[in-house]
């Protein structure tokens, strides 16, 4: 279960730039629950799935995960717990080295790495098996260097890394925007797939509504540092692709309304 | 033929200067300027250590564990103190240069009369061959004792290119490199990237000293000027051995470093021999990096105008 509470992140604090990205957020994530969260740009999606991966530590605030307070952990400390999937396709993997080594480092996820083989002959079975599911071929090029490949068979098989070890948490962040449709379709099916197999607890940054209505059993929606909206289960399962157009919409006249409001009363005061 | 031997030697030596920046150049993308500090530091110290009648191979170990000091110097003024690595290297780079002044108290130090690895490896031939003896090589008549010290040299660095490799594919090994070609994907798989980084300039300096340390017993005297230019020499030796190799294997990378290096050495005593002057050799050596770094770029530039017409 992942609890985050009050938390709290502002950038460039004290310039002009200074972009408040998370305001008092608080959220509850259950076990086994699938959460997509939407949201316009500069919302603060991206920054809360950055801020429980540990990219930065947050202002104030706690975020707990499994009953671990996790808040001060740097990056690799969570990464014991958290798998991850990055919006480029090429940040998840290292180019230069071969699937199989890749596959092998995702393998010991959090776990101390000492002086034994890093792809050892006994794993080559484990990752052949496992690479096979993805349906791309890749078993028979375990060899080749991860460079090679393309966005998609990349973004596939971080997927398939970050879910090697069954982590606490699974954090997807837009993983498939970068990709075209078709591929994107084709990871998103592997994604359902890792998640229901696996049942994990997953949190999902995505742009894309349909992706939003059709997966998970939970919506947020962000606006402003803020969670606006929280849909969950039958009310979840209600929601279309429209009415999530419809709330867009509403939260955007809302800042038109506060922009027009303070111009008026700037006129009527200043 | 005797000159021939020696550059090949001299190349073995550099050779692990080479690995050196073969590990922080290319496996972890840091361009670490403490080599030329580092290379010097291991010739301080070897040579410090030997006059003061320290058992050759203490010595030598000695250098090796300078190079590491010095290395994870620079490597946790680069992660501690989020400091630029180029600018990290240089600062321990100047440190290290009144530290080298220290260690030998002054700032040459003749090895002639002591008793260092190459003197034993050179009793252990006379001792079994005589004084005098030469060898017949094909057609050249060559010293039998010049020809130990080459095979003592090769076979060294065969040993420690190997370690090398070994380690490399171990799990920790693979972290490190996996930290030099995507540190966001490795942090995200729970490895702490700073102590790899640390590790891996450490590890790449103590090489270098462990060359500037064969090299002042080699040519028999330590000076505080030695290292200057090290670090686009052992560049130089490493992107050569990357155009003979052009692959991406790690094996065939660490061979090429090391062939590399003694073909460098070999070109530099040709050219040499034909007469450059020596004062132009660091000039034509950063020339050389500089057209070795730029021509890739610019031969696929005119490759994909090719193809466009």
């Amino acid at each position: 279960m992942l609890e985050i509470s009050n938390l709290c992140k502002t950038f460039n604090a004290g310039t002009i730039n200074e972009v408040m990205s998370l305001q008092d957020v608080s959220l509850t994530i259950e076990d086994g629950s699938f959460v997509c969260v939407l949201g316009t740009n500069g919302s603060g999606k991206s920054t809360l799935l950055n801020a429980v991966a540990g990219t930065f530590l947050s202002d104030s605030g706690k975020i707990t995960l499994n009953g671990k307070d996790i808040t001060r952990w740097p990056e690799y400390k969570r990464a014991s717990q958290i798998g991850r999937v990055f919006q480029n396709p090429f940040s998840g993997t290292a180019p230069g080295m071969s699937i199989g080594e890749n596959l092998a480092l995702a393998a010991k996820r959090g776990k101390p790495r000492g002086l034994g083989w890093g792809l050892p002959v006994s794993l080559f079975e484990e990752l052949k098996s496992r690479v096979k599911v993805l349906n791309m071929g890749l078993e028979e090029r375990l060899e080749s260097p991860i460079g090679k490949l393309s966005g998609g068979q990349r973004q596939a098989l971080t997927l398939l890394m970050s879910s090697w070890i069954k982590p606490d948490l699974l954090l997807l962040d837009e993983h498939t925007a970068a990709l075209d449709p078709k591929t994107a379709s084709k990871v998103i099916e592997l994604t359902e797939k890792i998640i229901t197999e696996g049942n994990l607890t997953t949190l999902m940054v995505t742009h894309s509504m349909q992706q939003a209505v059709s997966l998970g059993d939970r919506i947020i929606m962000m606006h402003q540092g803020q969670i606006k909206y929280d849909f969950r289960a039958e009310e979840k399962k209600r929601l279309k692709v429209a009415d999530l157009l419809a709330l867009f919409d509403e939260l955007r006249r809302k800042d038109q309304i506060d922009n027009v409001v303070a111009e008026l009363l700037m006129r009527e005061y200043v | 033929m005797t000159l021939l031997i020696g550059s090949i030697t001299i190349g073995l030596v550099l050779a692990l200067l080479a690995l050196g920046i073969f590990i922080s150049f290319r496996i972890f993308d840091f361009p670490d300027i403490t080599a030329e500090g580092s290379f010097t530091f291991g010739a301080a110290i070897t040579a410090s250590l030997i006059v003061a009648g320290v058992n050759p191979v203490a010595a030598t170990a000695m250098a090796f564990i300078g190079g590491l000091v010095a290395g994870s110097a620079t490597g946790l003024i680069h992660t501690q103190f989020k400091i630029n690595p180029l600018l990290s290297g240089i600062l321990v780079m100047t440190a290290l240069y009144s530290i080298n002044l220290h260690v030998m108290g002054k700032s040459n130090m003749p090895l002639l009369s002591q008793l260092t690895l190459f003197t034993w490896i050179e009793n252990f031939s006379f001792s079994v061959s005589g004084k005098e003896a030469m060898i017949d090589l094909l057609g050249w008549s060559v010293s039998v004792r010049d020809l130990w010290v080459l095979v003592s040299c090769l076979l060294m660095i065969v040993v420690l290119s190997l370690i090398l490799f070994w380690f490399f594919r171990t799990n920790i090994g693979t972290a490190m490199r996996a930290t030099g070609d995507n540190d966001q994907m490795i942090r995200a798989l729970g490895v702490n990237t700073n102590v790899m980084i640390v590790f891996g300039v450490a590890l790449s300096n103590g090489f270098i000293a462990l060359s500037g340390s064969m090299l002042a017993q080699f040519q028999g005297f330590a000076d505080v000027q030695m290292g200057i230019g090290m670090m686009v020499w052992g560049l130089a030796s490493v992107i050569i051995g990357e155009a003979l190799i052009n692959e991406k294997k790690l094996g065939l990378l660490i061979a090429g470093a090391v062939i590399g290096a003694v073909l460098f050495r070999l070109l530099v005593a040709i050219a040499l021999r034909w007469g450059m002057n020596p004062n132009d050799l660091k000039l034509i050596t950063a020339g050389f990096v500089f057209l070795a770094l730029v021509l890739p770029g610019f031969m696929k530039k005119t490759r994909k105008i090719k193809l466009v017409r």
